[in-house]
């Protein structure tokens, strides 16, 4: 039992990293990203080559992972998604599902489609017990570096200068651009750092989720459940959503195997009909 | 879509409806394309099918300007219901027959569309775009899950259907499928035609362009955006009703997202809110999957995405758009030599 909350958690906090970018840039500058899930496979398939193929050790994939998909989304950001902020939404999502269309053939052409596996080192292997409950070593690992990220992440946007202009940029563009704030930069900015968790996110979970070129469709649909149920207006909001979903998807899938995915689709549906703007947000200012 | 007479709206609206040798061309190239390529009947078949969703999504999107990304969902359930009709009613004549399937196929999809609608007048673009895909997630687990009903992953294995009305059968050729397919297909579109250039379909071109003066003036805008999903949904679902029909089977890839997607796709590639727009995108979409995937047949995806892309950067309006604004062009130059 305990062990399973512990894998929900984890889970959870996965989530949280991976879906954490996109939750301010569409919070920011209401740009629909969908094609956010492709910046973390990059991470992901970066981890596997340079593994598998280069020998390199584990624990330098995940600042390479964050570093290059980070410049990744600031190339394409800079080149492409700029033009897009004042197009319609539906724009946005067709230009963003062409970005995933890309990326997904792009991968299976030089990876091939079959799902990677990431040998981890052995000092991340294994399980221990605390407090009586059997727990994997790597899922502690990760809730250790996202529970870190997560604390650091709400120290930059709490305490310092770059976090009070965020803010002030996400609550209201117009009014904190008319005070001198450099939105755009700043935007800039936030959309390398989302896309850098993201590949973070992606090389941490390279050794638990698999693999495949068909990985930012398949997690789209949860980066999108922890944005609905979280709210795009603070981090803490996604942040418990995430745990809440990792805990309802593992736990659902552990005991109700055959309705599985139907637990966390239900309650997508259901906060969005009776929170459309998301369970954990502040009621809605404007 | 500019009044040329503004003093006369009767006029105006009369002309709307009135059909053009262009439209005319199309439908008459459309059946000729019988006896051009005999040896495609089935793509061609399908094209129609892919279509006809494109035009129902066009009627939410072009028209209602209701962003969706589940119209998978009532593609789906249309398949399943014609092929559940066409399983338990072989041999008892009524039931059996391909029409009713269809019929009832539609009423389903609608009943389903009718129910779900009530979320999507909620919220705004992003929260319509995750109620819908939603929605046709939820469908998609229903259907993978309940193996009783639809045979699970394996889908409705050998749909026999039934000669239409008794008499025409469905042979191996795809003959009987191709007619079948482009009559429905017709009276679909003629359906949706009359649909938009009535005052109902003018009321949802007012509630696109802004809800909230539409309100003012007195529409009952949530009823009518009902209305049209629902009515959407059901021709959603007899598309693929037709496609189970005509293809003789159902599997769970009819609801997948990938199908929404591509229908979505498909309207955007040929122009959405011309409503010939996603019959148009249809042919160029099967022809381009066609002609890219004889070359590399794997990943023909990155191809689409590409056009997806450019599309979105620099063409407004797709292939129908591409034209008008080329009319248009041609005209102005006529008059000023």
């Amino acid at each position: 039992m305990l062990t399973i909350l512990f894998d929900g958690v984890a889970y959870g906090m996965l989530l949280f990293v991976l879906a954490v970018g996109l939750c301010v840039t569409l919070g920011l500058m209401n740009f629909i990203n969908l094609a956010h899930g492709a910046f973390a496979m990059a991470g992901g398939y970066l981890t596997v080559v340079m593994m598998n193929r280069m020998g390199l050790s584990f624990y330098w994939c995940l600042p390479a992972a964050f570093l290059f998909s980070a410049v990744l989304g600031v190339v394409l950001e800079r080149a492409l998604y700029r033009r897009l902020y004042d197009k319609t939404h539906l724009d946005q999502v067709l230009f963003s599902i062409g970005l995933i269309f890309m990326a997904m053939a792009t991968v299976d052409y030089a990876m091939g489609a079959s799902p990677q596996i990431v040998n981890l080192p052995p000092s991340l292997n294994g399980r221990i017990e605390i407090l009586g409950a059997n727990v994997g070593v790597y899922r502690l690992f990760v809730i250790a570096i996202c529970g870190l990220l997560t604390i650091g992440l709400q120290f930059v946007i709490a305490k310092t200068r770059f976090g009070s202009r965020l803010r002030a940029s996400v609550d209201d563009g117009r009014v904190a651009r008319g005070l001198g704030i450099d939105v755009t930069g700043i935007f800039a900015l936030t959309f390398a750092v989302g896309s850098g968790l993201a590949g973070l996110g992606g090389a941490l979970g390279a050794p638990i989720l698999s693999m495949d070129p068909s990985f930012p469709l398949k997690y789209m649909i949860f980066f999108l459940i922890v944005i609905s149920i979280g709210g795009t207006t603070t981090i803490t909001g996604p942040f418990f959503a995430s745990i809440l979903l990792g805990v309802a998807d593992v736990a659902g899938k552990y005991f109700v195997p055959a309705i599985g995915g139907f637990i966390i689709y239900t309650i997508m549906v259901a906060v969005l009909i009776f929170r459309p703007q998301g369970l954990f947000t502040r009621s809605a200012k404007r | 879509m500019i009044p040329e007479s503004p003093n006369k709206p009767a006029g105006w609206l009369l002309g709307r409806t009135r059909w053009r040798w262009y439209e005319l061309a199309f439908w008459a190239a459309a059946a000729s394309s019988f006896f051009i390529f005999p040896s495609k009947l089935m793509l061609i078949s399908e094209i129609f099918i892919l279509g006809l969703l494109a035009v129902s999504i066009d009627l939410t999107l072009g028209f209602a300007g209701l962003v969706t990304l589940g119209q998978g969902a009532f593609f789906g359930v249309g398949a399943y219901a014609a092929g559940l009709m066409a399983q338990y009613g072989a041999g008892t004549a009524p039931f059996a027959d391909p029409l009713l399937g269809l019929l009832v196929a539609g009423f389903v999809a609608g009943a389903l569309g009718f129910v779900t609608s009530f979320l999507v007048l909620r919220g705004s673009d992003l929260t319509r775009l995750m109620v819908t895909l939603g929605v046709a997630l939820i469908v998609e687990e229903i259907v993978t899950q309940a193996k009783d009903i639809t045979g699970g992953s394996d889908g409705l294995q050998g749909v026999m259907s039934s000669p239409v009305l008794g008499v025409w059968s469905f042979d191996l050729y795809g003959k009987t499928a191709f007619w079948y397919a482009l009559i429905v297909t017709f009276v679909c579109f003629w359906f949706c035609r009359r649909l938009v250039n009535s005052s109902f379909g003018l009321s949802l071109l007012a509630i696109k362009g802004n809800p909230l003066r539409a309100r003012a003036i007195g529409m009952p805008v949530n009823t009518r955006l009902v209305a049209i999903y629902t009515i959407a949904a059901a021709i959603s679902g007899m598309s693929g009703g037709l496609l189970t029909q005509t293809t003789q089977f159902a599997s769970p890839d009819m609801v997948a997202f990938h199908r929404s997607a591509d229908a979505l796709l498909i309207l955007v590639f040929g122009g959405s809110g011309f409503l010939y727009g996603g019959l148009v995108g249809a042919v160029a979409f099967r022809v381009m999957q066609d002609f890219i995937g004889n070359i590399t047949p794997q990943y023909w995806l990155f191809w689409v995405g590409l056009v997806l892309v450019l599309l979105v950067l620099f063409v407004r309006g797709g292939i129908i758009g591409m034209l008008i604004a080329l009319r248009e062009r041609l005209l102005r130059k006529g008059e000023g030599s």
